[in-house]
């Protein structure tokens, strides 16, 4: 991800793409478009810095204090830097009955990581999530990046180390 | 199956999520003769005499619920749950996924029923992929104009926006979904004023599940009598059930409302691998009591009034099924952090006690210390019945119903630990 990103560019260089989430809304609601707008501050930034939050809640006329409040409620948002890739292994009971837990457990041994961290290269960070509502295709886990989340199921171990190691190469780590 | 698939017709018709084939076989007429033959109160009534019932979990019929919108209050809102969330629950997506036209369509229906004029789809942050694919499809609507200003030449206009949340599972709850929409935290509102008086922005509003309004079409197509004709006298129609767990063929399957768990698990599920036989079974994923999967209990009618009777509910209807080799005692403590991490915070009793429901289930797994059981029970207790929303109430309900039905497996923890 782009962390080295400066804020406060989403108006100059997402003109459109912040006009156009705002129109979704009743003009005197600007407000329901602070998830939107968080979402793409995610994208632009890497992660939300307090200076990202503040640009977001200046898009939509609310204090800082209330969009961070947002940022800390819901787990898609970031308020630390992560991984290039969040890979989000669901160990919820309708996966762990299929065998997720220990999938988990033998990706992180193999990365040599714990789960909740990242690889010393950066380029993955592995976390443990709730139910994604892939229960039949477990085990699963769901990539979440610059551009969106993706769904990757009826994994091996082996076949998420491969994708690991696709994303170093796609990300030149 | 043996009868027709009415909500994933997509199984019976390949294609189905491209709008050229979905026109082919009758898409939009139903909308089409909601709008240019029939009023919309002729369309609620006609929901009504459907008894259809909302699919989300509650099960209240559909109709009803419209109904008690506020009259004469402009504009409404058509609000759709899309939050998919609950363990075990995949349904709405496969439907979101690959027959998106005909919940499309459903949509239409109810916000023509609804006389609003702008609908609002509100999808799991994690269905990131299915967002972007019914944005394009709602774009593919408007440029055949099936969506948009004065559909079919009468004074019904609509747009429909999708909204990603961003992973809260008690944005389900459908207050708690509006504040959400409206830039807020996800915590339930306090009832009433209930959503078809004061909802979305304080107007007035229906909130419906995926699977609800993709029954609307053939409904309208194939009227109220037919759609009775499915599945059992006071839950008619069919429902998709999301089978899960220790099953040879997980997925989900559309069957009639009624259908036994038997029939589900073994017949369609092709059984327990291994031989192994089944201990329990969470009928309505982690927000249901947990069933002891007696030949009784296989033997009931999966269906809204037959499950209360057996000791636990209906539900979004997912199914999960859980071997002999379970041990009670560690689903109690996967729901237990699950709706530990879930609970909102709002409400004292959800938020101190599932964090000390879990406090007692994970001593009870690492030290065994006596007395835990009784202990998590009372904590079970000071929740029940003293919450805004049902949150609350579903994260004692595998707790309890675990230890009234399982004792031994956490006395066993009780006594050794691990």
């Amino acid at each position: 991800m782009m962390a080295e990103a400066r804020t406060g560019t989403l108006r100059r260089h997402h003109a459109q793409e912040v006009e156009a989430i705002l129109a979704r809304y009743p003009a005197d609601q600007r407000r329901s478009a602070v998830m939107p707008l968080l979402y793409l501050a995610q994208h632009e930034y890497g992660y939300l810095s307090p200076a990202a939050v503040d640009e977001v809640a200046d898009l939509v006329g609310v204090s800082g204090t209330q969009v961070a409040s947002l940022v800390g409620f819901y787990s898609l948002y970031h308020d630390h830097p992560g991984g290039r890739v969040r890979m989000q292994i669901c160990t919820d009971l309708p996966c762990a009955l299929r065998g997720a837990e220990a999938f988990a457990r033998e990706v992180c041994q193999n990365l040599g990581i714990r789960l909740g961290e990242t690889t010393p290269d950066g380029a993955v960070t592995v976390e443990e999530v709730m139910c994604l509502a892939g229960c039949d295709r477990a085990p699963m886990f769901q990539a979440q990046d610059d551009r969106g989340i993706h769904y990757h199921e009826n994994q091996t171990v082996a076949s998420a180390l491969e994708w690991v190691e696709e994303v170093r190469r796609t990300h030149g780590v | 199956m043996a009868s027709e698939h009415i909500l994933l017709r997509h199984r019976d018709v390949a294609g189905l999520e491209r709008l050229d084939v979905y026109l082919e076989h009758g898409g939009f007429a139903a909308l089409r003769a909601a709008v240019t033959t029939k009023s919309p109160a002729e369309v609620i009534d006609l929901v009504k005499a459907s008894g259809l019932r909302g699919r989300g979990g509650a099960g209240f019929p559909t109709g009803v619920k419209w109904s008690f919108l506020s009259p004469n209050v402009f504009p409404r809102y058509v609000v759709v749950n899309a939050d998919e969330s609950e363990p075990g629950t995949f349904k709405d997506r496969e439907i979101l996924e690959r027959n998106p036209f005909q919940f499309l369509e459903g949509v239409a229906i109810c916000a023509y029923a609804a006389q609003a004029a702008s609908a609002y789809i509100y999808c799991r942050g994690e269905f990131w992929d299915l967002a972007e694919g019914l944005e394009r499809r709602i774009a593919e609507l408007k440029e055949r104009r099936l969506l948009g200003a004065n559909l079919f030449g009468s004074d019904f206009s609509l747009e429909i926006f999708v909204h990603l949340g961003a992973g809260a599972y008690i944005c389900g709850e459908e207050t708690a979904l509006l504040e959400s929409l409206e830039g807020k935290l996800g915590q339930p509102r306090l009832r009433p004023p209930f959503p078809a008086a004061k909802g979305l922005y304080a107007r007035p509003t229906v909130v419906n599940n995926v699977e609800t309004l993709t029954n609307l079409p053939p409904i309208v197509e194939r009227g109220a009598e037919w759609y009775r004709s499915i599945g059992t006298k006071d839950s008619p129609g069919t429902k998709v059930f999301s089978l899960s767990g220790h099953v040879a063929r997980p997925g989900n399957y559309e069957l009639p409302l009624g259908t036994t768990f038997r029939s589900l698990i073994f017949d369609h599920g092709g059984g327990v691998p291994g031989g192994r036989t089944i201990k329990a079974i969470l009928p309505a994923g982690a927000s249901a009591p947990m069933l002891r999967a007696t030949d009784e209990v296989l033997d009931t009618p999966m269906d809204y009034e037959s499950l209360p009777k057996a000791g636990s509910m209906l539900g979004s209807a997912s199914i999960i099924v859980m071997d002999e080799s379970v041990d009670v005692a560690w689903v109690a403590l996967k729901t237990t952090r699950f709706f530990k991490h879930e609970s909102c915070g709002k409400c004292t009793p959800c938020r101190e006690g599932t964090y000390w429901m879990l406090q007692a289930l994970e001593r009870l797994h690492n030290e065994g210390a006596p007395g835990q059981v009784d202990l998590l029970v009372a904590v079970a207790r000071g929740i029940e019945g003293k919450c805004l929303c049902p949150l609350g109430e579903f994260s004692i309900m595998p707790v309890t119903s675990g230890v009234d039905r399982f004792r031994p497996d956490f006395s066993a923890h009780e006594a050794n630990g691990r």
